[in-house]
């Protein structure tokens, strides 16, 4: 197999309904070479990566690899041209297993009359040895969190033979040791391949990447060297403005404990403990980052405490009631606010208009009823007050929430969940995936909501938001607690450790 | 892209559309040897003819609209109903023990005590599956469609049996397995001289409404089809889904009750084999037809009736069977939702404005 030794993009441009997704795009990657491709939600980096992989054809423009035109019709033209992409929303089937999902893709264990799944085990068993990713082949993939769902993305398309790779925020799963044992790894690769890498984290781009393409409204807005450049001169071209991300500097204030979980057990969908004597304790006007890698019971104990999942022992003390195993209902009356993992699928109704949506929980107040009639007025009214607030861009409030763009469906969870004035707010990766502007204003409101007393539990993998934000650092590992830090006392070193399994105090 | 261009692109796509199910139908009807001219104008036009054409369409329409709206309050809930059928059924043996047990009730309460047993019977029918599938994860598709065979043999049994008219039973009888003719109190008005077209088409109306304001204005309903469109939010979001699931189930099943029990007192005036008629499956595509809302499925119903009056009619006419015309409708339905498919997808109307922009250059450009 040829290496790819160049690719290049020709004024690509690309035309959506009512979108220019793609404006005139030129670029190159030569041999060896990082390239970061960089810019807000929108900016049209997916778009762009969607044409390189034959997802889309380009309206106009040509792609060259190795000097030689190349016309892509489907994703399989690309994958047999050796590019390889791991996307954002990963291209996985919930109902198979590993192997399964990889064998997919993977032609040579295929044969008319049958499938070799060992050979496929085998090939993943070499790969996942040889760069590092650890997957259980035989796992089902609804079965794994969103972490170790991006491990088996990346080693399907090794899998495939990927000779150029396409990485779209690689990393946002990821515990700091892995991104930056994926960045050695990634740093070592180059020798062989060469790798798009498209990423929110300035530091993971500085770090990395040799060159650098910043996007801006579907239009190339930089081109040029890594090094010569400064984060913030980097994000001031992304968004367009000067950037920086709040950060919480104020004491701990010590009020009451609001909620309470002691010795909790639940059970995951595998049927083993995830949570396994939890405990846990958040006052309120504090926020408390819960640091872990994903699948270490986050999902289970986000489910639990909203009355989602089945507790098996312990409980939750929510301002003194235990609210383990009570309706949802009955926990969001009582003043739970929740911000889940799955903004797409559980935090909204995809096929709802934006104003439906921001009611969601509230139907039935008189607020937004009366007599079980709905108040169109009312609900209309709270959509272009909360659409201004939370600077939520839509054409409209009778879109559906679907349509619109992760930061902007956050915007929406947010806004729901913050104007029901909620007693405590439980926030499950609130900026995964979103650019920096909406994680500047996600996190804005969230500090807003510490000072004015509210207990927030701040689940999240990113080290950086933990550690801007949290007055207390839990780290969860194996569904129990390793150790609650103090913000003085946490950094990234030791939060690593300790999210890797390891006790404070067997480090020398 | 143009305004002008939007509306021509939209009507030549519904153009091609007919002339593409008419194609393929005609070489069905050419491969039997009919007129396929004539066989077209009878089916669509002939029950468009005269009052008592349109009034037998109407007819046809009132069980077929709802039922389908009894089957898009489950829909839009997540649950799929093909029992209506069997809740059908139920609802008319509902309806006769009622009118058989109490024929001396006056026409005022009578009607009402009748239409509402049939709902509640239908209901129950379809509460069983609304639980089945709330609480142990029976998919509604199986136990429905057992519970349609059930339904048939329970009500052929009660017509055979404890319904089964005492006058088929004497020497003179034929032994049909029907009831006796219910009492007049029961029976709905006929509001057209020398039609059939009875008072149930404004309860169909009403019920429609009715289903409209539900579905849209109500809290009920948002959740409803909150749980509907993604459970899983839906449960986030502090609805219980399953109760909602039983509920538009129960909604389904006694819209499919009302029916039965509005074409007894309506049409047939007793309870007899095959008044069901298929009207419980044809539901389903009226439904979907009608875009699982009142404001389709009320034109949708119309058109099925027509196509349900007008096979009858050929068959006479033009002598093509009405086996045949299932197929032809078939095709068309088949069409007609490929269509809408078609229509509905924004990327292939750009692609053909730019195509357009591109060879049709010659033409002076009219922008928006």
């Amino acid at each position: 197999m040829q290496k790819i030794t160049s690719l290049r993009m020709e004024h690509i441009t690309k035309q959506f309904p009512g979108t220019l997704a793609c404006d005139d795009i030129t670029f190159s990657v030569g041999e060896g070479e990082i390239l970061a491709l960089v810019g807000e939600n929108g900016a049209g980096k997916t778009t762009l990566m969607n044409i390189l992989m034959g997802l889309y054809q380009s309206d106009e423009g040509r792609i060259l690899i190795n000097g030689e035109e190349v016309r892509f019709r489907n994703p399989n033209d690309a994958f047999s041209a050796g590019l390889g992409m791991v996307h954002q929303q990963y291209m996985l089937i919930a109902n198979m297993t590993v192997v399964e999902n990889i064998a997919l893709g993977y032609k040579e264990a295929w044969s008319p009359v049958k499938l070799d799944l060992a050979k496929v085990r085998a090939r993943i068993v070499e790969i996942s040895e040889k760069y590092g990713l650890a997957v259980d082949p035989d796992a089902y993939i609804w079965q794994l969190s969103v972490g170790e769902q991006q491990r088996v993305e990346l080693v399907k398309t090794l899998c495939l033979g990927a000779r150029f790779l396409i990485l779209d925020e690689p990393t946002s799963a990821l515990t700091p040791q892995e991104t930056d044992e994926l960045i050695v790894l990634l740093k070592r690769m180059k020798s062989e391949l060469s790798i798009i890498f498209i990423s929110h984290k300035l530091q993971e781009v500085k770090n990395l990447c040799d060159k650098l393409l910043i996007l801006r409204h579907g239009a190339v807005v930089f081109e040029g060297e890594t090094a010569d450049h400064s984060m913030g001169d980097i994000a001031a071209l992304m968004t367009g403005h000067e950037v920086e991300l709040p950060v919480n500097k104020e004491e701990a204030c010590n009020g009451t404990v609001v909620l309470d979980i002691r010795n909790l057990d639940v059970q995951s969908d595998r049927g083993f403990l995830a949570l396994d004597g939890f405990n846990l304790s958040i006052r309120c006007g504090e926020i408390v980052g819960l640091a872990g890698v994903s699948g270490n019971g986050q999902r289970e104990l986000a489910e639990a405490i909203n009355g989602l999942r089945k507790v098996e022992r312990g409980e939750i003390l929510f301002y003194g009631e235990d609210i383990a195993n009570k309706s949802p209902h009955h926990i969001i009356e009582s003043g739970m606010g929740y911000i889940p993992e799955e903004r797409n699928t559980e935090g909204i109704v995809p096929a709802f208009s934006l104003k439906e949506n921001l009611i969601l929980k509230d139907t039935e107040r008189d607020e937004f009823s009366a007599h079980h009639f709905l108040k169109n007025k009312a609900i209309e009214a709270n959509a272009t007050d909360l659409r201004v607030k939370f600077d939520i861009r839509s054409p409209n409030t009778s879109v559906a929430a679907g349509s619109l763009s992760g930061g902007n469906i956050q915007k929406v969870i947010l806004a729901r969940e913050i104007s029901r004035r909620p007693k405590f707010l439980l926030a499950v990766y609130p900026i995964r995936g979103l650019d920096l502007g909406a994680a500047e204003f996600i996190h804005k409101q969230l500090l807003e909501k510490r000072r004015e007393g509210i207990g927030i539990l701040l689940i999240s993998e990113e080290l950086d938001e933990i550690l801007d934000l949290s007055d207390r650092v839990a780290v969860i590992f194996k569904g129990k607690i390793q150790q609650v830090l103090e913000r003085k006392d946490a950094n990234r070193r030791t939060l690593g450790i300790l999210m890797a399994g390891v006790h404070d105090d067997q480090t020398v | 892209m143009t305004r002008q261009f939007k509306l021509t692109y939209k009507f030549t796509i519904i153009i091609l559309a007919i002339l593409a199910a008419m194609g393929i139908g005609s070489i069905i009807l050419l491969a039997i040897g009919a007129d396929v001219t004539k066989t077209y104008l009878v089916i669509l036009l002939e029950p468009l003819k005269s009052t008592l054409q349109i009034s037998e369409v109407l007819l046809r329409a009132i069980p077929l609209s709802i039922i389908a709206l009894g089957i898009s309050v489950a829909y839009r809930s997540g649950i799929i109903n093909i029992g209506a059928e069997g809740q059908m059924m139920m609802g008319i043996l509902g309806t006769t023990m009622v009118a058989l047990s109490l024929p001396t009730l006056p026409k005022i309460i009578l009607i009402p005590l009748a239409i509402l047993t049939g709902a509640l019977f239908g209901g129950l029918w379809g509460f069983i599956a609304g639980v089945l599938r709330a609480k142990l994860g029976v998919s509604e598709l199986l136990s429905t469609v057992m519970l349609n065979y059930i339904a048939a043999q329970f009500y052929t049994f009660m017509l055979r049996g404890p319904f089964l008219d005492p006058a088929e039973k004497t020497l003179g009888g034929a032994g049909t397995p029907q009831s006796m003719r219910l009492t007049k109190n029961l029976w709905l008005t006929r509001f057209i001289p020398r039609t059939r077209l009875h008072t149930g088409l404004f309860i169909a109306l009403a019920l429609a409404v009715l289903i409209y304001l539900l579905l849209w204005k109500t809290d009920f309903g948002y959740k409803m089809r909150a749980s509907g469109a993604s459970g899983r939010a839906a449960r986030y979001g502090g609805i219980s889904v399953g109760w909602y699931l039983v509920v538009s189930m129960v909604i389904s099943g006694a819209f499919a009750g009302i029916a039965g029990a509005i074409e007894v007192a309506g049409v047939h005036r007793r309870a007899l084999e095959g008044i069901t008629a298929g009207y419980g499956f044809s539901g389903i595509v009226v439904a979907l037809f009608g875009g699982l809302s009142p404001i389709g499925i009320i034109p949708a119903s119309f058109f099925f009736g027509l196509l349900i009056v007008g096979s009858d009619m050929t068959q006479r006419l033009v002598g093509v069977p009405a086996n045949m015309i299932n197929v032809l409708q078939g095709i068309i339905i088949l069409v007609i939702v490929s269509t809408k498919m078609i229509l509905a997808d924004p990327y292939l109307m750009e692609r053909v404005w730019r195509w357009y922009q591109r060879h049709c250059k010659t033409k002076p450009e009219v922008e928006a």
